[in-house]
């Protein structure tokens, strides 16, 4: 009988690991769904930008306070997560806070740095859930929130809050119960538990911590709070050539020289290619890295020119509808063993041709993204797919190809005016 | 006014030293062209050996590509690959953020490899060398002038000290937007979007970007891009304040300043 806590122990935590790898491995494959793109070259710079903007959060730092805040979360929960290595030894072992003894006094001094840190992260957490639902910041109510996104914000701030008010409780409880004197902050927290409560709050605490990380873990697969793992990757793997910079389409350069140098033709007939984005397929992988590393923070619908002047247009909702769909083809593939049509895509179901329309390319959304994100990129092969597979543009833009092609400008104006400006 | 053309140069045996790109709008456009010879008055009062390609030059394709429409930009950029190429040009100046981004880091992708500045940077180094000096106690001494970053020339490229340099050495007092540098609103134009009606919303981008430039109390925006020049013009319209408010180039304030005229 003695031997139940640990089984159980190991029971929920294999289960948790084998199901939370069971849901990583299906994002993989479905981020593997995108197009191949090389992103091999550049490896020192790439390192660095993982030190610099997923470790040390860089971008975050574009708005001091809020990132020292999310500093202190992201570091205190790291940092708590330390603990987690005694507690699961203990599960397994069936011991009890093995550490304590053999660490002394150095162990006491790494609980009180947690519980300060602790205390941090519920205040941030907090302040967060604040500035949410009370202050109500504008890139916090906008529309491409409503519904589930902005419960999962704060399910995230209020599970974490949770997790560390447990950790805490179950210090005190059983500093109260080994009489090894309190630790620095769940110390005020001792008055609550007479020595017989002690032990069943104690162990109900720990259950409880042990159970909710361990839910919480798999709960990121569902949630936009994914980002804490792939924020990494996504840096690493993040644009290093000027923001400017458009992606070669090789297959139309190919085209334009055989037309231009029709000997260089290869003979017969060649494959057909598709050109620009219609659906997730047809973004490349790190498109897709980017839908499912977006934590809907907002900066970039905050920075975009046309959010702000009340277009459709938002690139957090590009980014969101982009992880959305990819995920309902994910479910798709899973049910049937592959891609079955479902008559919907990317473009038009989800995004509008108004919202793509909208964008002015300033590159503002990719500039904030704290993780690398780049909607532009999304919005960009969209186009694409728009003008060069449905020939669907506005007007003017039909007429804008049209001079460019004849005229070598986007006016219907001679080209043997070009130098007049020389006599003017 | 004196400009030579690459077919001449190359006719008579010579290679300039660089290539001026002029760009559509520094070509067609009335008030860019403004600039085009301001520019130009600059680089002949400078002395720079350099030459335009006149009616061989070509839309480099940039607001086709933006669009989503690969094939006419890649049409142009090879014609025009084709021509610089034939030419042997090496270094390219122009006076368009959008030709100098799509040349610099667009080009070398279709065998189009060359060195590209953008005119506020000629600029800058011309002054840094003492080719260009600045007239003690100039047209702008003192003068509040507020500084428009284009997107292609800022968060596209990171050019973000060049033209606030050659403010600088304006003597003008250089007054900043709520959003400037790489937090700089885009003037409305880049993407395509100057070729269309804006999309429904509450205010047009351009009127949004101008009014945040009044407010400095700059009775002069500079800008550094022909595209942002013409939204900001109109923006200053709609505000009903062009009697009282600018939207100048760097290159016309230098030229001002120097006080050469085309």
């Amino acid at each position: 009988m003695q031997y139940i806590p640990q089984i159980l122990f190991l029971i929920f935590t294999v289960f948790a690991i084998w199901f939370f790898s069971k849901n990583m491995n299906i994002i993989r494959r479905n981020i593997l769904l995108g197009k191949d793109k090389d992103i091999s070259d550049r490896k020192g710079e790439r390192w660095r930008n993982v030190l610099l903007l997923a470790f040390g959060q860089k971008k975050m730092f574009r708005y001091p306070l809020v990132a020292l805040l999310h500093f202190v979360v992201y570091a205190g929960f790291i940092i708590i997560n330390i603990e987690m290595l005694e507690i699961v030894l203990d599960g397994i072992a069936g011991t009890h806070r093995m550490f304590r003894e053999p660490l002394g006094g150095f162990y006491i001094f790494l609980i009180n740095f947690f519980e300060i840190l602790a205390v941090l992260v519920i205040v941030s957490c907090a302040v967060f859930l604040i500035r949410r639902n009370v202050i109500k910041l504008k890139r916090f109510i906008s529309h491409d929130l409503d519904g589930w996104p902005r419960s999962d914000a704060n399910y995230i701030l209020i599970t974490e809050i949770v997790l560390m008010s447990l950790f805490l409780i179950m210090n005190s409880a059983d500093a109260t119960l080994h009489d090894k004197g309190q630790y620095l902050i769940s110390g005020y927290l001792s008055p609550l538990f007479s020595g017989e409560s002690a032990y069943t709050i104690e162990k109900t605490a720990w259950w409880l911590h042990i159970i909710g990380v361990l839910a919480f873990l798999n709960y990121l697969p569902y949630s936009k709070h994914l980002h804490i793992i792939l924020a990494f990757p996504n840096a690493y793997y993040g644009k290093l050539q000027p923001l400017t910079e458009m992606d070669n389409m090789p297959s139309v350069q190919n085209e334009v020289l055989y037309m231009m140098q029709p000997e260089l033709a290869p003979t017969g007939d060649a494959a057909p290619v598709k050109f620009g984005a219609k659906d997730v397929q047809d973004l490349s992988w790190k498109n897709l890295l980017d839908a499912y590393s977006c934590t809907e923070c907002g900066r970039c619908s905050a920075a975009c020119p046309a959010t702000q002047t009340g277009k459709l247009l938002s690139p957090r909702k590009i980014v969101m509808d982009t992880r959305d769909r990819l995920t309902e083809v994910g479910k798709n593939i899973s049910k049937n063993g592959s891609f079955v049509d479902d008559g919907k895509t990317l473009l038009h179901d989800y995004i509008t041709t108004e919202e793509l329309w909208a964008c002015t390319t300033c590159n503002a959304c990719v500039k904030e993204c704290p993780v690398s994100i780049s909607p532009l990129d999304i919005i960009l092969e969209l186009r694409r797919s728009l003008i060069m597979e449905e020939s669907n543009a506005p007007v003017e833009w039909n007429a804008m190809f049209s001079n460019i092609e004849n005229n070598f400008a986007p006016w219907k104006l001679s080209p043997d005016d070009r130098d007049a400006w020389v006599n003017g | 006014m004196q400009v030579p053309t690459m077919a001449e140069m190359s006719a008579n045996g010579q290679s300039p030293e660089i290539l001026f790109w002029v760009g559509c709008l520094g070509s067609f456009d009335q008030r860019s062209q403004k600039v085009t010879r301001a520019f130009t008055s600059i680089l002949n009062h400078v002395g720079i050996n350099y030459a335009i390609l006149g009616k061989e030059e070509m839309c480099t394709g940039d607001p086709a590509r933006r669009s989503g429409n690969e094939f006419i930009f890649q049409m142009m950029a090879y014609q025009n690959i084709q021509i610089l190429n034939g030419y042997n040009i090496k270094k390219i100046v122009t006076t368009c953020p959008h030709c100098f981004n799509i040349i610099k880091n667009e080009y070398p992708a279709l065998g189009g490899n060359y060195e590209v500045i953008h005119h506020v940077t000629l600029l800058q180094q011309l002054i840094d060398e003492g080719k260009i000096v600045m007239p003690e106690g100039g047209t702008y001494k003192g003068k509040k002038i507020t500084y428009h970053d284009s997107c292609y020339l800022g968060r596209g490229n990171n050019i973000y000290e060049a033209p606030r340099k050659v403010l600088e050495a304006l003597d003008a007092e250089l007054v900043e937007m709520k959003r400037c540098k790489s937090n700089g609103l885009c003037c409305g134009a880049g993407g395509g979007q100057m070729f269309k009606e804006e999309e429904k919303g509450n205010v047009r981008i351009n009127i949004e970007r101008t009014g945040e430039a009044i407010e400095t109390g700059a009775k002069i925006i500079a800008s550094n891009c022909p595209f942002c020049h013409t939204m900001l013009s109109d923006g200053v319209k709609s505000h009903e304040k062009e009697n009282d408010v600018a939207v100048i180039d760097i290159a016309e304030l230098v030229a001002e300043t120097l006080n050469i005229k085309p």
